[in-house]
C-alpha cells in the first residue's frame, strides 16, 4: 500500500498539550520517510501496552497489536520471531516498561532481539489518573502517594545499558527533530533498540519548566564506549537538578537473538515422515 | 490365559532408575508386550526412592498394578518399602553389595570391576540378571542394549553378561509376537501430535510435569523444523506465544498449574483478540507448589473458568498415549479454524508414563485449516460477514492492515465502548462456541466401555481412565468418560450414561469437579471416589474403593 495517510478515524483522546501527539507525529514522519525511501509499509508493526501512549496503536493506521499492560516487549519478540522480514516497534509507557513489564524489557535486551522500544516517559500513569511511576522523582505526590513517594526512581537508560541493549537513547517530545532522528536510527538499528522519550503529561505531571532549561545534546563521542556512555547515562539520575543529556547514549553491532533462529516450516507429509521416522527410533 | 506382567526396579534418585526402567520397558516390547512404565521420585536431584513400574501384556495397558511379579532392587528401599507389592511368586534380583535379601543377588561391583567399567553402568548388571530370571534369550538382551543404549553398548553389554550368567531362569516370560510397539511417554505423543498438527514453534518455561515436553521438542527441534523458546517466566511464555501466531505461526505453550496461573491474563487476550494458541497444562498435586512430581486432577475448573470475562474455549483431557497423539493435533487445528485458545489437559501419570504405542496404525486426524482472507474487499480483522469466523491474515500481506487489540474493538480492530458493537462484536465470538459444539460431533468426544445394561456405571475423565477401565471390567460395570470437557458433550454423555441407576465418579481430586461439572449439565452423581495423595488410582485400589462403597 503506498501514498496512505497513515492516521484512523478513530477518535482522539488524549488531552491537548499531551506529549503523545508529538510522538505519533514523529512516527508517522518516520513511517513516511521510510515508506519515501521504498520500504513497505505492510512491513512494519506496531505493538503497544495499556496506557494513554497505548492509543497510538488505534490512531496509526498500520498493522498494530494492542496489547495489555506491561505485555507489549514479548508481543513483540514472538512478531519477530515468526517473520523476521516485519519491523517491530513497541510504543510503551513507564509504568507499563519499568514497572508491569520490567522483565520483558530486561530480557528484550539481554537477547539484543532486533525490535524498537519506545518508552512514553511522562513519569506519570496517566490513564489511571496520576500514580507514581518507577521514575518519577523521590517525594512525587500522587494519588497513590498522597504525602510524597518513598522511593527514588530508577535510571532506565543505566539498566538498558547493563542489560546488554544495543541501541540506547533518550529523546524529548519538545525537541522532535532529534526525537525524528532517534526513532529512526532505532528503527534502522539492527539489534534491540531503546529510546526513552520524555514526555509531557500536561494533566497530571507537566514537567516542561524543567526539562527546557536542563537538556542538551550530547557531543560527539565513540558510541560504542561502554565506559563512557555510561558515564553520561549517569550525569542525571532522573531526581537531580543536573542537566539532561538527550541523543543517541550507546550503539554497538551485535549477533541478534532472532537470526539465529534459521527454521523452516514443514509441510504436512514431510511432518508425517519425520514422525514416523522417530517412533520408529523408539521400536 | 491371558500374560500380563509386572517388574519393579527402584533405588536412590540418581542411581538411573528412569533409564534402567526404559530398557525393561524394551525387553518387554522386544518379546511381543504391549507395555505401560509409572515413575515415582520425589522432587531432588540426588537421593530418596526413586522406582518404576513397568507392566507388560498381551493387550493394550495404560495402567501399572499395584502387585508385581519381579523386583530388580538397587537398594535395600526397593525391598522395605514395597514389601506389600510381593507376592509369593514375585522374583527377586539384587544388587548383593548392598541389599540383603531373599532371591538372587549379585554383586555389581565385582560385575563393573571385571569388566573395568565405570559406576553408571552398575544397573545393566541388574538389567542383565533381570532378563535372565525372565527367560529372555541373550540375543534379545543385545539387540535391545544396541539399539536403545547406543553409547558404550559394547561395555554395558558386557556388564550385563555378567549379571546374566550369575542367574537362573525363575518364571519365564514368553515371546507372544514379533511386532514392537513404539514405546513413548505422553508428553512425547503431546509433541508428536503438535507436530503433526502444525506445529511451528513452542515457548514454554519449564515445570514438572510439562518440563519434558520442552526438552523433547528443544532437543529435537531442527529434525522436526520448529523454533523452541524458553523465556523469562510464562507471562511472557503466553504473550510470545500470541505474538508469533498473530504473525502467522503455529504455537504452542505448556506448563503446569502454577505457569498457567500466570498464564490466565494472556489467556483471555487471546479470547478477545481472537488469536489461535495451543496450551498444555500438566497437573500435578496442588494447592500452590503442592508436591511437584506427583499426580493430581484437581485443575479442572480452574482450566475450564480461567482468564477474565467470556469467550469460548476448547478443552480436551486425553486418557492415553495414543489419544493425546490425536487430540494434540486435533487442538492446533480447532485454535487455528476457530481462532480460540484450545487447551489440553495432561497429568504428571500420563505426561511422564511411558506407553506403547502402534506406529503402523497412527490414528487420522481430520484438518479444517485456517480460514484465511482472500484479499479481496478491505481487510478487516473482526469482520462480521455472517461466517463463522472472521478471515485472518498475518503482518506482511500486502494490502491488509491487521490490527488486533485487547480492548472491545470494532471489524477494524479499532477500539470502541459503542453499546451496539460491543454487543455485536461479543456475539461474533461467542457464536464460535455453537459452531465449535457441532464440529464435535465428528469426533469421539465420549468414550464409553463394558455392558450397556450396568445398573452401575463409572464416569471419569483424563489419566485415572486407566484404573477405570480395568475396575469396571473386573467388577460387571460400565465406564464412562468424556474427553472433550469444552464444550461439554452433555447430549452425548447423557447417552452413554441412560439407564444407570448408580453413578459412580472417580477422580484425582479432593472435591469431585467432574462430579460437579455433570450436576451442572443435569447429570447427578450418586458416589464419588476420591483421590488426592499425589499417586495415581490403580485397577486394585479402585476395586478395593469401589467394594468399600458397596459395589
Ligand atoms: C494488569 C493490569 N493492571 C493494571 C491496569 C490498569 N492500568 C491501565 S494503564 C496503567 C498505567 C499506565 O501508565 P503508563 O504505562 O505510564 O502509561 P500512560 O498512561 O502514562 O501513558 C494501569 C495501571 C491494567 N490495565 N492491567
Ligand atoms: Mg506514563
Amino acid at each position: 500500500m503506498t501514498g496512505r495517510h497513515l492516521i484512523t478515524d478513530a477518535q482522539n483522546t488524549w488531552c491537548p498539550g499531551c506529549g503523545n501527539f508529538s510522538i505519533q507525529h514523529t512516527l508517522k514522519n518516520v513511517l513516511t520517510d521510510l515508506e519515501q525511501e521504498g520500504e513497505d509499509l505492510d512491513q512494519i508493526v506496531l505493538v503497544s501496552g495499556i496506557g494513554c501512549h497505548a492509543k497510538i496503536a488505534d490512531y496509526l493506521d498500520i498493522n498494530s497489536f494492542y496489547s495489555i499492560h506491561g505485555r507489549a516487549i514479548p508481543v513483540a519478540s514472538g512478531i519477530k520471531l515468526a517473520n523476521r522480514d516485519l519491523k517491530v516497534i513497541c510504543c510503551v509507557g513507564d509504568g507499563d516498561a519499568y514497572a508491569e513489564g520490567l522483565d520483558h524489557l530486561i530480557f528484550a535486551a539481554k537477547r539484543n532481539i532486533d525490535i524498537t522500544v519506545i518508552v512514553h516517559n511522562n513519569r506519570v500513569y496517566g490513564l489511571t489518573t496520576g500514580q507514581y511511576t518507577p521514575t518519577s522523582p523521590h517525594g512525587f505526590k500522587g494519588k497513590s502517594t498522597p504525602m510524597g513517594t518513598l522511593e527514588y526512581p530508577l535510571n532506565p537508560l543505566e539498566l538498558m545499558l547493563a542489560s546488554g541493549g544495543t541501541y540506547i537513547a533518550r529523546g524529548y517530545t519538545q525537541k522532535r527533530d532529534q526525537l525524528k532522528s532517534l526513532i529512526r536510527g532505532a528503527i534502522d538499528h539492527k539489534g534491540f533498540a531503546f529510546v526513552d522519550v520524555l514526555q509531557i503529561c500536561a494533566t497530571f505531571f507537566n514537567m516542561t519548566s524543567q526539562y527546557n532549561p536542563r537538556v542538551y545534546p550530547l557531543q560527539e563521542y565513540d558510541r560504542s564506549d561502554a565506559g563512557i556512555a555510561c558515564e553520561k547515562v549517569r550525569e542525571w539520575d532522573y531526581n537531580s537538578d543536573a542537566p539532561i543529556a538527550l541523543g543517541l547514549f550507546y550503539q554497538r553491532s551485535a549477533l541478534t537473538f532472532d537470526e539465529q533462529f534459521r527454521h523452516q516450516s514443514l509441510h504436512g507429509k514431510e511432518r508425517q515422515i519425520l514422525i514416523e521416522e522417530f517412533l520408529a527410533t523408539r521400536q | 490365559m491371558a500374560q500380563d506382567v509386572s517388574v519393579l526396579v527402584g533405588g536412590k534418585a540418581g542411581d538411573g532408575i528412569n533409564s534402567a526402567g526404559a530398557v525393561v520397558a524394551q525387553l518387554l516390547n522386544s518379546v511381543g508386550y504391549h507395555t505401560c512404565t509409572y515413575y515415582e521420585y520425589p522432587s531432588l536431584i540426588r537421593g530418596g526412592h526413586n522406582f518404576a513400574i513397568i507392566r507388560g501384556a498381551d493387550h493394550p495397558v495404560d495402567v501399572h498394578r499395584n502387585m508385581v511379579d519381579y523386583v530388580i532392587a538397587l537398594n535395600m528401599d526397593t525391598i522395605s518399602l514395597h514389601s506389600g507389592r510381593f507376592h509369593e511368586k514375585t522374583v527377586t534380583v539384587f544388587n548383593s553389595d548392598v541389599v540383603k535379601a531373599p532371591g538372587q543377588g549379585i554383586s555389581v561391583s565385582a560385575a563393573l570391576t571385571s569388566e573395568n567399567a565405570p559406576a553408571i553402568m552398575g544397573n545393566s548388571a541388574l538389567i542383565g540378571a533381570f532378563a535372565s530370571s525372565a527367560g529372555i534369550p541373550w540375543d534379545t538382551v543385545s539387540e535391545v542394549f544396541n539399539r536403545h543404549i547406543p553409547k558404550g553398548a559394547d561395555i554395558n553389554l558386557r556388564v550385563a553378561r555378567k549379571g546374566y550368567d550369575q542367574v537362573t531362569a525363575v518364571h519365564p516370560i514368553n515371546r507372544i509376537g514379533d511386532r514392537r510397539f513404539s514405546l513413548i511417554s505422553g508428553n512425547e505423543a503431546i509433541a508428536l501430535g503438535l507436530i503433526h498438527g502444525g506445529l511451528s514453534a513452542y515457548v514454554s518455561y519449564p515445570m514438572t510435569p510439562s518440563s519434558s515436553l520442552l526438552h523433547f521438542l528443544a532437543e529435537h527441534a531442527d529434525r522436526f523444523g520448529i523454533t523452541v523458546i524458553h523465556p523469562e517466566n510464562e507471562i511472557a511464555v503466553i504473550l510470545m506465544a500470541l505474538g508469533i501466531s498473530y504473525a502467522g505461526g503455529r504455537p504452542a505453550i505448556g506448563t503446569s498449574g502454577g505457569g498457567f496461573c500466570l498464564m490466565t491474563e494472556g489467556l483471555s487476550l487471546a479470547g478477545m483478540a481472537e488469536i489461535p494458541l495451543v496450551i498444555v497444562v500438566s497437573q500435578r498435586t496442588g494447592p500452590s507448589t503442592g508436591l511437584p512430581t506427583f499426580t493430581g486432577q484437581s485443575d479442572l475448573h480452574f482450566i475450564l473458568h480461567a482468564g477474565q470475562g467470556e469467550f469460548p474455549r476448547f478443552v480436551v483431557a486425553p486418557g492415553t498415549a495414543r489419544e493425546a497423539y490425536a487430540w494434540s493435533a486435533v487442538a492446533m487445528d480447532i485454535a487455528g479454524h476457530y481462532q480460540v485458545p484450545a487447551i489440553i489437559l495432561a497429568d504428571k501419570t500420563l505426561s511422564e508414563g511411558t506407553f506403547s504405542l502402534d506406529p503402523v496404525q497412527l490414528p487420522e486426524v481430520p484438518f479444517r485449516g485456517p480460514v484465511l482472507w482472500d484479499g479481496s474487499n478491505t481487510y478487516h480483522r473482526y469482520a462480521d460477514n455472517g461466517s463463522v469466523v472472521s478471515h485472518q491474515a498475518f503482518p506482511g500481506t500486502r494490502g491488509a492492515v491487521v490490527k488486533v487489540n485487547s480492548y472491545a474493538h470494532d471489524e477494524t480492530g479499532i477500539t470502541t465502548e459503542e453499546a451496539a458493537i460491543v454487543a455485536q462484536m461479543t456475539r461474533k465470538r461467542m457464536r464460535k462456541a455453537a459452531h465449535l459444539a457441532e464440529a464435535m460431533e465428528a469426533y469421539d468426544t465420549v468414550i464409553t466401555d463394558g455392558p450397556v445394561h450396568a445398573g452401575t456405571m463409572l464416569v471419569c475423565w483424563g489419566s485415572v481412565q486407566g484404573a477405570c477401565t480395568e475396575a469396571a471390567h473386573e467388577l460387571g460395570l460400565r465406564a464412562v468418560r468424556p474427553v472433550v470437557l469444552s464444550p461439554f458433550p452433555e447430549i452425548r454423555l447423557k447417552q452413554a450414561l441412560e439407564g444407570a441407576r448408580r453413578l459412580i465418579s472417580v477422580e484425582e481430586n479432593a472435591t469431585g469437579q467432574l462430579a460437579a461439572l455433570l450436576r451442572l449439565h443435569g447429570i447427578t452423581v450418586d458416589t464419588m471416589v476420591l483421590q488426592y495423595d499425589g499417586r495415581p488410582l490403580t485397577p486394585e485400589m479402585l476395586v478395593e474403593r469401589l467394594k468399600e462403597a458397596g459395589v
